[in-house]
């Protein structure tokens, strides 16, 4: 095989891989909506043993029993919101992979934009200060007028004395 | 004067930066793997679990916690490397007497917690059996061991997340127990 069919099987397997996931057959529940919202959720759980995996992708225990637990709550009638109060009132927002939105998170999620907007200001009054000094360069002395002039006199070659050669 | 302020600016900064990041590195209470207890201040959740099959003790269940005694209740399991190393410390607890001893048997099988229980000692007065870690996920557990210390009306007062230590029996679980007991 050439280097570029490999190349090409190579992009085509990883363009089909789906993602890690770690539900089994037995968990699926048999309505395809409900299975495709617990999906969707599963994926912004924290599986609390292993903690950067979801409980969609994690094979732990607890991630299994959570899973089964967030299908029968919505089997319950539970809406994706309760399904994750449920969880936050015994695990804390540690356990969804999106933090919420509160007053003590918004620092968090405004911060960056805010970092942006104050290095913008420090920018544009740099700029700014920058221009207004090279516009408007300040006039000579009279002191530095009549010094410019003597180096500039000093400037022209005396006849008597021949160029430097170092 | 302002400019060489500015220029100090950089180093300021650092100094704050690097402030924040020895504080979170070094305070042990700000360890980020530890996570934070949400289960602190609520009433302990429903639960009427049955015995472990071949201990003799009875189950546990939410009305066993609300009689009047301020209790700890122990996740543990017969598995868990941890819960063994906790062990004496539960053991001496019981001994002591200030404060009643329940445990939640969790994902575990029965025969191999009547063999822990028998090798280790038993200091619950009442063990409920949790195989599923149904009880556990209404508790907040995510692993075992967790301790929980529970007041004379089942409110939760305190989570321990991991094996207690002797630093934090004396450090933390005692002034609770002090407050509950006396």
């Amino acid at each position: 095989m050439s280097l570029r069919a490999g190349l090409a099987a190579l992009c085509l397997t990883l363009l089909l891989a789906g993602p890690l996931q770690a539900v089994e057959p037995s968990e699926r529940l048999d309505d395809p909506v409900l299975e495709e919202r617990a999906r969707v959720l599963s994926q912004n759980i924290r599986c609390l043993v292993c903690q950067n995996e979801s409980i969609d992708s994690s094979n732990a225990d607890l991630a299994k029993e959570l899973r089964v637990l967030v299908r029968e709550r919505l089997v319950a009638g539970d809406t994706n919101d309760e399904v994750y109060a449920y969880l936050v009132r015994r695990y804390g927002d540690f356990v969804l992979f999106e933090p919420p939105m509160k007053p003590t998170t918004y620092l968090l999620w405004f911060g960056p934009a805010l970092l942006l907007l104050v290095g913008g200001i420090g920018v544009g009054v740099f700029f700014r200060h920058q221009r207004a000094t090279a516009a408007a360069p300040a006039p000579l002395s009279e002191a530095e007028q009549t010094r410019l002039a003597r180096l500039l006199e000093s400037d022209r070659p005396a006849a008597s004395e021949p160029p430097e050669r170092t | 004067m302002s400019a060489r302020l500015f220029y100090l600016l950089p180093v300021m900064l650092f100094a704050v930066v690097a402030g924040y990041f020895a504080w979170g590195l070094t305070d042990p209470d700000r360890d980020p793997n530890k996570v934070p207890s949400a289960m602190v201040g609520q009433p302990i959740p429903e639960m009427d679990l049955p015995p472990v099959e071949g201990l003799d003790l009875p189950g546990l269940s939410s009305a066993d916690l609300k009689d009047g005694r301020a209790t700890l209740v122990n996740f543990f399991a017969s598995w868990c490397v941890p819960c063994r190393a906790e062990h004496p410390l539960l053991m001496a607890l019981a001994e002591e007497g200030e404060l009643r001893l329940v445990g939640v048997n969790y994902s575990d099988a029965p025969a191999a917690a009547v063999a822990f229980l028998d090798e280790l000692g038993n200091p619950y007065e009442l063990v409920g059996f949790d195989p599923r870690a149904r009880t556990g996920i209404d508790f907040g557990v995510s692993g075992v061991p967790e301790t929980f210390v529970v007041d004379a009306e089942g409110m939760i007062r305190y989570q321990e997340i991991g094996p207690l230590t002797d630093k934090i029996l004396e450090e933390r679980l005692r002034p609770i127990i002090e407050e509950l007991g006396g």
